[in-house]
């Protein structure tokens, strides 16, 4: 019977059902199969630079000259006092694009940043806003950017996971941020470690064989012998035919997954490239920065990597520059690497936090949390370099031109990435749900 | 303009024939061109505008459609890119037949006047972006909701316009409301909405009154949608699952000799009239594995086996009858079935979302939950007790305090403990219970109209909010110190002191207790004087009080409340005698008028931060609840009188004004009148059994979910249930003596032809294992399984903070999830901990269902970390290596009979035994005996009839 009348003469009983039943289906036994985007896209992977606890973008990257000017006046809230950037912010590159001193690696590479300096979220509470930037909704359990990214496009590489997560928080919503929600299990990101421990000693679970490789094959002939006998005696069923193969890709991801993880072969020179010395204070981020690398390059499709401390109420003068230089080269030497592998055309790289700083003080030497304004940056697959997106008002407490909702940043991610966010649905509990909820516009502006 | 317009009907008079490179750029050029919304993709409604602009298309609609259908090779009715260029490959001859076959020809509706190249380039450019930009996601018939019954996105959707009148008035601006809406001349209508970037430029308006003035030349074709504000109530309420449960007479049937029971008669009716034959009986090992997995499970024993075995060579259905029997009444039931329920009840030991606290009292309802289902608790009371209990009359000191644990179920929902707005947080947990109540319950997803009307199904909004007052006038008392981020911990249920149910071991010592007081009275001495420092200098600058004000006092009042509030949640959990309080999660009524308000004058920290975070007082007594309008917590409208659904008009008694209303609501839910309650539960039972529902969408019986296919027997089980006083156990002996159940599992080509899903029961359909299943399969083979309950719950011993702990100012080191990910017992796994996002990997690999909302229908995978669980998790080596020693125990020769005899209940085939030999001359530790044996444990446990059910 042809496949399609089937499902128009069912199409009584609730045709989305019925859809979300074929498609169900359908993918049952390959979940991860690569599937062809909306449109042509622009970005083919996604390397997520997850800045946790909100940096300040006054100090980094939204340049505010009139805050200067202004500084020690009274701020908008009452009885606060604004602070100037005691950085420079310098023109970089050709396109002059003015980046904190802070930065001085980054500053290097200005021309290939898309600032967007219009970032605005709900709440300026850590858990929520946290949650909001990865699953656009803090109210309720939805899937996060990456698993529907994972979703959208399949995976190309399937002895790999789709979806890594490195060092994510277990606060602030935890494996929400990274979960799959009510969409199939599979497009969960694999978790890499957490933001408490360094990411050296990360593992992933059920990776190591008990046993020697020849013994494990010797189990596994074994098993697929029992299996095989069964599809005999079953003569069709597709989910042992799923099981037959998934043994064969597990024993294939197993040599896979820790030879990705294995920084050991590469050069010095890179390692040095990205600051992985020991003790040295970008060690840390410079290893999950080069892992990013090598499982872009292995054909994982959405990798974020997590540094959890831009929370700065009350040190910042201190801390701020710490945290700027334990990511500072490490994220420039990524973008070099993915550049000199041809890469970065087609990987869309993202930096941002869950929301930005007040101009005004906290105390004598902190900033506050402000959704209302803050930046994030791109680079890479499809968006303009050298590029200031939308702005904050001349003080930087709020975004007032082109701004951009966290709901139009996940659209604009989605479109790089060839998926129409209004498309990219799933049928749950009744009705479609999307990424972007029923809000979301691309911001065309930035696009290459 | 003249000279793009040419060039556009040159390269189209060629397209369809259009082979080098240069056309293919023309035909891309003409792709990019009417993309109009360029979202890279043509839309049939795109691809017929350009057919339009082709001479060799123009007029012959069905050679259009005919291609687009052709190019659509993923069947999505949109043409990318690559799909589009397939043009260049179909050849003239394909497009000759077409226009000969036999497809009717309609006319297309709306037909207007010719547009010219340069109005159509202008609709294009300058009309067609901005309609899409600003306009569609509101008016458009894509559109989640569209406002104002407008829709912009068709030429008949424009010019008619919405509730207010014609949108565009060809020829004349100042008629068309379009055009007054975006010059923002009436303060009523401006648009496009802030949201959207608030009023265009002078110069886009400029364009559009232009166009209005040129007639408005709109290639948009097609139906303007019929836009409904609101549903169909008289359509939706004829819906069948809201109509009575019909008692039909049992069908005629064709074959009188197969039934063995009335079900049998519905199934095979169906059956009939497909001209289905059903599958032979299964084998009786088939059918043992299938009702011990089904009814308890756990796998059958190499004893149970071989004596089910005999008895039924000698009387098949009276060795059936007594399997039956014994497996109901096996403590290991409740297990099997109370677990079915915890998924819908979405049960788990932590709050989850932002701070996920634990909830080390939860595992009190779990055991609850087990202990009905063994009990054959009528379901009408289950169901009672769970909402009401509370507000039950009790037999004793016990029943109370269980009735009271029931109530947990309203409790343990997921909770978002760090939200700031303190109404925001009283109608979310309302919600929630709203929600779970009446998808586990009815199937309904009432919680769809706490913004709205309900979409699809007839519940106004109003109906939401006469439950939401009964949830409202509820204390849901859950627990959870007060760490750092938890601004919402509550009180706990105190269970009567005789009630004779367990306490955690833990003790406080004295010792302890004197720490703990002794540092109680420090931090509040600290929090005093910061307190008092804070308002003296407030009150001498004028200021006036407000911790808002003074974001560093702020985060150490906030400190120095998480800490007080944390010592006296300890304290509080202790008798003087230093053991353990007997509390519970649940519910109880508020009072009619509230029993305390929130401070209005605070005088320490803890004040403050009530006055701040705590309940609002309207929300602290026996209240109706207003309608909130959009369901926007600052837009309260006028009360709404407490009740339930209006869909479902049952004689009850009215809601006491000194109550909540729950008691009455349970009447309600489980009244003989309510069509839904039955059928639901009947349907979940059915779907446990079966693998599918009768209703595919097991927990939503609303417009949108799916039609039963087999209603008939679907009222039947449904008065089958309240006939047997809604008895589970009596229920499911129904359903597993039938022959139905009871069917191979075999596949046969030509009813898979006819129904590959199986919705007739022309066989059992076969099944993947449950995760507990798997595991608990491999506890018991190995000898490791604990068969009796352990106390309590992993969770209980670690206390009420959060999962993570929050990095600075708390009393306990940070709790690491690991402990929970990788928890591991020899205990049934219905006992395992699971905190929300800490599920133990072990559940989690195989399909556990998510505890974030109601889940009677898990998901099946079939992933690689499931092999890699297999192959690899220290679990899975554990077992394979006792039961390795088990075997190794055996004489030699009796060893493989053995372990295939465990594992499948079956022995192995000639081909089995030599894939073992195989194995055995293969591995490289044959040398290590016991290396080898856990090695073919570990295939055996790791193959997929292992963990599946025929």
């Amino acid at each position: 019977m042809n496949p399609r009348r089937f499902f128009l003469q069912q199409a009584g009983a609730g045709i989305g059902l019925l859809a979300y039943a074929a498609l169900a289906h359908s993918d049952s036994s390959k979940p991860l199969a690569l599937r062809q985007p909306h449109f042509t896209p622009k970005a083919k992977r996604v390397v997520f630079l997850c800045m946790r606890g909100a940096p300040s973008h006054v100090d980094t990257f939204d340049y505010k000259p009139k805050l200067a000017a202004a500084s020690g006046k009274d701020g908008l809230s009452p009885g606060t006092k604004l602070l100037a950037s005691p950085w420079k912010f310098v023109p970089q590159g050709t396109s002059g694009l003015p980046i904190s001193e802070l930065f001085p690696h980054l500053s290097e590479r200005a021309d290939d940043l898309c600032l967007i300096n219009s970032m605005h979220t709900d709440v300026p509470a850590h858990p929520q806003a946290f949650i909001n930037l990865h699953t656009g909704n803090a109210q309720f359990v939805r899937p996060s950017l990456g698993a529907w990214t994972l979703y959208g496009l399949g995976t190309v590489n399937e002895n790999l996971p789709g979806f890594v997560t490195i060092a994510p928080p277990t606060l602030f919503g935890g494996a929400q941020n990274y979960g799959s929600a009510f969409l199939p299990a599979i497009y969960q990101g694999t978790r890499l470690g957490v933001d408490s421990r360094p990411i050296t000693n990360a593992r992933l679970r059920n990776i190591q064989p008990p046993v020697s490789v020849d013994a494990q094959r010797s189990e596994i002939e074994l098993v697929q012998a029992l299996n095989r006998e069964k599809l005999n005696r079953d003569v069709y069923n597709p989910e042992l035919v799923g099981a037959i193969e998934s043994y064969e890709l597990a024993f294939r991801m197993q040599s896979d997954m820790p030879k990705v993880m294995a920084l050991s072969d590469e050069s010095q020179s890179t390692l040095d490239a990205y600051g992985i010395a020991q003790g040295s204070p970008t060690e840390d981020f410079g290893r999950k920065c080069l892992l990013a690398r090598r499982m872009i390059e292995a054909g994982v499709r959405f990798v974020e990597l997590t540094h959890s401390d831009w929370d700065h109420h009350f040190r910042i003068s201190q801390d701020l520059p710490a945290t700027c230089q334990a990511v500072d080269l490490p994220i420039a030497a990524l973008l070099d690497d993915l550049k000199s592998r041809g890469l970065l055309d087609d990987t869309l790289v993202v930096w941002s936090g869950e929301f930005g700083r007040t101009p005004h003080s906290q105390g004598a030497d902190g900033r506050d949390h402000n959704n209302k304004g803050f930046t994030a940056w791109m680079a890479g697959g499809g968006v303009k370099g050298g590029y200031r997106y939308g702005a904050t008002d001349e003080l930087g407490y709020e975004a007032v031109e082109d701004k951009m909702h966290i709901h139009d940043f996940h659209a604009t991610i989605l479109h790089l990435l060839g998926l129409d966010h209004e498309r990219l649905t799933y049928r749950y509990a009744g009705r479609d749900f999307r990424l972007t909820d029923v809000k979301g516009n691309v911001a065309r502006k930035l696009l290459a | 303009m003249k000279k793009i317009a040419l060039l556009i009907a040159l390269l189209l008079a060629t397209a369809v024939y259009a082979q080098d490179r240069l056309q293919q750029q023309k035909l891309q050029a003409g792709f990019t061109l009417f993309d109009g919304d360029k979202d890279r993709l043509l839309s049939e409604k795109e691809f017929k505008a350009l057919g339009e602009y082709s001479p060799k298309l123009k007029g012959k609609p069905q050679v259009v459609e005919y291609l687009f259908e052709k190019l659509d090779l993923n069947h999505d009715r949109t043409l990318s890119l690559q799909e589009y260029l397939g043009l260049s490959a179909i050849d003239a001859e394909q497009i000759k037949a077409s226009e000969e076959s036999q497809i009717p020809y309609e006319a297309p509706t709306v037909k207007e006047a010719a547009i010219s190249d340069d109005q159509l380039l202008f609709f294009e450019r300058r009309i067609r972006p901005i309609l899409v930009e600003k306009c569609y996601s509101c008016h458009s018939g894509n559109s989640e909701s569209i406002q104002g019954g407008l829709v912009l996105d068709t030429r008949a959707g424009i010019r008619r316009g919405g509730n207010s009148g014609p949108g565009i008035v060809p020829g004349n601006p100042s008629m068309s409301l379009v055009i007054e809406a975006i010059r923002f001349d009436n303060s009523d209508i401006q648009m496009p909405p802030e949201k959207s970037g608030g009023r265009l430029s002078e110069a886009v308006i400029s364009d559009f009154e232009q166009w209005v003035r040129m007639g408005a030349p709109d290639p948009r074709d097609g139906q303007a949608q019929s836009v409904e504000s609101e549903w169909d109530t008289e359509q939706a309420k004829s819906h069948w699952a809201f109509q009575p449960i019909v008692r039909s007479a049992l069908p005629k049937l064709d074959d009188e000799t197969w039934p063995k029971s009335d079900i049998d008669r519905y199934i095979l009716s169906g059956l009939e009239a497909k001209g289905v034959s059903p599958n032979r009986d299964a084998s009786p090992v088939a059918l043992l594995r299938r009702l011990y997995f089904d009814l308890i499970g756990l796998p059958p024993d190499i004893d149970e086996t071989s004596a089910f075995l005999e008895a039924y060579a000698k009387d098949g259905q009276s060795a059936i009858g007594s399997l039956v029997d014994r497996l109901l009444a096996s403590p290991h039931f409740g297990e099997r079935w109370g677990r079915h329920w915890l998924d819908v009840a979405r049960y788990a030991e932590s709050t989850g979302k932002d701070v996920n606290c634990l909830l080390p009292q939860a595992w009190r309802y779990r055991d609850y939950v087990i202990e009905s289902f063994n009990q054959d608790k009528p379901i009408d009371d289950f169901l009672r007790e769970q909402i009401a209990g509370d507000l039950l009359p009790a037999e004793n000191e016990r029943d109370r305090a269980r009735k009271q644990i029931a109530t947990g179920f309203l409790a343990l929902g997921p909770r978002g403990l760090n939200e700031r707005n303190p109404r925001q947080y009283a109608l979310d947990a309302a919600d929630e219970q709203i929600d779970t109540v009446t998808q586990a319950v009815l199937g309904l997803t009432v919680a769809c109209a706490r913004c709205h009307d309900h979409k699809f199904d007839p519940i106004p909004q109003r109906d939401y909010y006469a439950l939401a007052g009964i949830f409202l006038s509820t204390e849901t008392c859950y627990g959870t110190a007060a760490t750092f981020q938890n601004i919402h911990p509550s009180e706990l249920i105190d269970l009567p002191k005789n009630c004779g149910l367990p306490r955690m071991p833990k003790m406080l010592s004295t010792q302890q207790r004197d720490a703990l007081t002794k540092e109680l009275t420090k931090i509040e001495r600290y929090g005093t004087l910061q307190f008092y420092g804070t308002a003296l200098k407030a009150k001498i600058s004028g200021q006036g009080l407000n911790v808002n004000n003074d974001p560093q006092k702020l985060v150490m009042f906030v400190g120095i409340n998480a800490k007080i509030g944390e010592i006296k949640a300890e304290l509080a959990r202790y008798e003087a005698d230093g053991t353990q309080k007997l509390t519970a999660i649940g519910v109880r009524d508020y009072p009619p008028t509230p029993a305390r308000r929130l401070p209005t004058k605070p005088r320490s920290v803890p004040e403050a931060f009530e006055l701040a975070t705590g309940r609002p007082d309207q929300f602290r007594s026996i209240n109706d609840s207003p309608l909130f309008g959009r369901g926007d917590v600052d837009k309260p409208g006028e009360k709404v009188k407490r009740g339930f659904l209006s869909l479902i008009p049952v004689k009850h008694s009215t809601i006491s004004p000194n109550e909540s209303g729950r008691r009455e609501l349970s009447e309600w839910l489980v009244s003989i009148e309510n069509p839904l309650t039955s059928r639901v539960f009947a349907n979940r039972v059915w779907r446990w059994l079966f693998g599918s529902g009768i209703v595919e969408s097991v927990d939503n019986f609303g417009t949108t979910g799916q039609a039963p296919s087999n209603q008939a027997l679907l009222d039947h089980l449904a008065l089958r249930l309240q006939e047997n006083g809604w008895s589970l156990k009596s229920l499911i002996k129904e359903i597993v003596l039938s022959r139905s159940y009871q069917l191979a599992s075999t596949y046969r080509p030509t009813n898979f032809e006819l129904d590959p899903a199986n919705a007739l029961i022309w066989r059992m359909s076969p099944r993947r294992l449950d995760a507990e299943c798997i595991r608990d399969a491999m506890l018991a083979i190995s000898g490791r399984l604990q068969r009796t309950p352990p106390l309590g719950s992993i969770v209980a011993e670690q206390g009420d903070g959060g999962i993570g702990g929050y990095p600075i100012k708390s009393l306990r080191a940070p709790l690491s999830d690991e402990l929970f990910l990788a928890a591991d017992s020899d205990y049934r796994s219905v006992y395992l901990p699971l905190p929300r996002n800490a599920i133990p990997d072990s559940l989690t690999v195989f399909d556990f269902s998510e505890p974030t909302s109601v889940n009677g229908k898990r998901e099946v995978t079939t992933v690689p970390s499931q092999a890699l669980y297999l192959l690899n998790s220290e679990f899975v080596a554990t077992a394979a290596r006792l039961f390795a020693e088990r075997l190794l125990r055996v004489e030699p020769e009796h060893r493989i009979e053995m372990a295939f005899q465990l594992s499948f209940a079956r022995s192995p085939t000639e081909n089995e035994r030599k894939a073992v030999k195989q194995y055995f001359s293969d591995n490289p530790n044959r040398s290590s005996e016991i290396d080898a044996w856990t090695g073919l444990c570990r295939a055996l446990m790791g193959s997929a009839e292992f963990r599946s059910i025929d």
